[in-house]
């Protein structure tokens, strides 16, 4: 399992329908809005947790692709593997003894974890080589377009406690978008990854999260998401061959014509325009879906 | 300085946080020098060349914004690391999000341009084979290219930077307007000097119609 050899970014695109992509904390769970623009916001964070929880579900306890950061919803059935079976021994160079532990520890964490090899992790070690900085980087997703959120009030004909019996039924709040189209960019090292033995494999499982990412994350709240588009910039150098935000401005997602001003309510509303003739020479533009 | 260079940088957002604040985040006014560093490395760094920051140049109105998140509150340990190891196993060795939650909000700056002025010096890691010439041209090669290391950041990672080079000669940059006059943004985090334990160096930062000229590392101006 060699690391990948090649810089990556990739633009991605995904949507919602009548639901929340990510409530915000300090707006009591409305989805969250940029102030200024008013467009939809997804963090980072929320879309690495559910990488990682479509990850947990498709390798479910193979070794090598244990997830360290894990939510208890998913059920993940310990399988009692042997894992020195697999001859898991990071070769520890002849460093200084604390480094060489801490290097030999972090190799570990790498090989077996497969969230501390794709996005990094910290370990509380007090040389520099307890940090994992991972080659997966994603910025934060923001819609195409302002959304407006709506608060939907519901009703529940049980009670929770016995003195509330006489109320029949209690009230809730639901926030939703109506529809919102999010765009988010990412960013693949192939420096990293040969630091922590991030693969092919890995790369292949992680487009593989991508595409399906939303299609075991359904609840009450999220509505109905999809992921709409996947579009791979591959450099065939490792450093890479053309500035990142050239690349990304090489897509373009816009208004259908003669809809500009009216509210978009589904993908059909949206063209995405993916200028193929410019991109430069030594990228490849790949459209995944 | 006949080797210096110049980068602009831009994005979307940025989190340079003060350290007196790192719990609840609060970026700095601007980028700070140490972040600037992070930014050249993320091109091109070997052991044999150090990077010095000589300026900052401001070129967009400073804007703050607040976002609040979950966050897991500890690190992973290197003990349970080492036990996991010795008994061959990594199924023990999770962390549950739930059980260590922590919605922290974050102060971070909206939409910010900068000119990184920087020089870089050889250390005493430099070989026979290493001149100045030689990795000037690979980081003008290499900046020119946009090619990277690693997608440089803007403070922390989710907010990358996109970066180009600005030539001898070439168009420059104007600061907006509202960065006119003299601005003092108070004690700001230098760099860290990781050979002495991780100290870190502050220096008094004052604005002038956006620059932030940044003081050499063994200046009395910087202290820890």
């Amino acid at each position: 399992m060699s690391a990948i050899a090649n810089r990556y970014e990739f633009v991605y695109l995904f949507d919602v329908t009548n639901g929340n992509p990510n409530g915000d904390p300090d707006a009591g769970n409305m989805p969250r809005l940029d102030p200024e623009t008013n467009q939809g916001l997804v963090t980072d964070v929320a879309l690495k947790r559910k990488i990682r929880n479509y990850t947990a579900l498709e390798k479910e306890g193979e070794p090598g692709y244990t997830i360290y950061m894990q939510e208890k919803s998913v059920l993940n059935n310990q399988h009692k593997q042997a894992y020195t079976a697999l001859g898991i021994e990071p070769e520890a160079k002849k460093l200084p003894k604390d480094e060489a532990k801490a290097r030999e520890l972090t190799a570990w964490m790498c090989k077996n974890f497969f969230d501390v090899r794709t996005f990094g992790a910290v370990m509380t070690t007090e040389v520099n080589a307890g940090q994992v900085r991972g080659p997966v980087q994603i910025a934060f997703a923001s819609s195409i377009d302002p959304v407006v959120p709506q608060e939907i009030s519901i009703t529940r004909v049980a009670v929770t406690n016995e003195r509330d019996l006489e109320k029949e039924r209690t009230m809730g709040r639901k926030h939703i978008l109506p529809y919102g189209l999010y765009r988010v960019h990412g960013f693949i090292s192939a420096k990293l990854a040969e630091r922590t033995g991030f693969s092919e494999d890995d790369l292949a499982l992680l487009w593989r999260a991508l595409t399906n990412l939303f299609e075991h994350d359904h609840s009450a709240a999220r509505g109905e998401m999809a992921a709409r588009k996947l579009i791979v910039f591959k450099h065939d150098h490792p450093m890479g061959n053309a500035p990142a935000h050239h690349l990304f401005e090489k897509i373009k997602v816009e208004r259908v014509d003669g809809q500009v001003d009216t509210p978009a309510r589904s993908f059909a509303d949206y063209r995405v325009d993916i200028d193929r003739e410019s991109v430069p020479t030594g990228v490849t533009l790949t459209e995944m879906f | 300085m006949a080797y210096g260079i110049r980068l602009y940088i831009q994005g979307e957002r940025a989190l340079f946080t003060r350290p007196e604040m790192k719990v609840e985040r609060v970026s700095y006014d601007v980028i700070t020098p140490s972040a600037a560093r992070g930014i050249l490395e993320a091109i091109h760094w070997k052991p044999a060349i150090r990077w010095v920051v000589d300026s900052i140049q401001v070129l967009k109105p400073i804007r703050f914004e607040s976002i609040r998140r979950n966050e897991v509150g500890g690190k992973l340990s290197a003990a349970s690391v080492g036990k996991a190891i010795k008994a061959g196993r990594a199924d023990g060795l999770v962390s549950y999000v739930e059980e260590d939650r922590q919605q922290r909000a974050t102060t971070l700056l909206r939409d910010v341009a900068y000119v990184i002025g920087a020089h870089f010096e050889l250390t005493d890691k430099a070989g026979a084979e290493d001149n100045i010439g030689k990795h000037l041209d690979i980081f003008n090669r290499r900046a020119r290219k946009g090619q990277c290391f690693q997608a440089p950041c803007l403070g922390t990672r989710e907010f990358p930077a996109s970066f180009e080079l600005l030539e001898d000669g070439g168009e420059q940059p104007v600061p907006h307007d509202s960065l006119r006059g003299e601005r003092d943004l108070g004690w700001m985090l230098h760099d860290i000097d990781f050979a002495s334990d991780m100290t870190p160096y502050f220096f008094r930062a004052r604005m002038l119609d956006g620059l932030v000229a940044v003081p050499p590392m063994g200046d009395g101006e910087v202290r820890s």
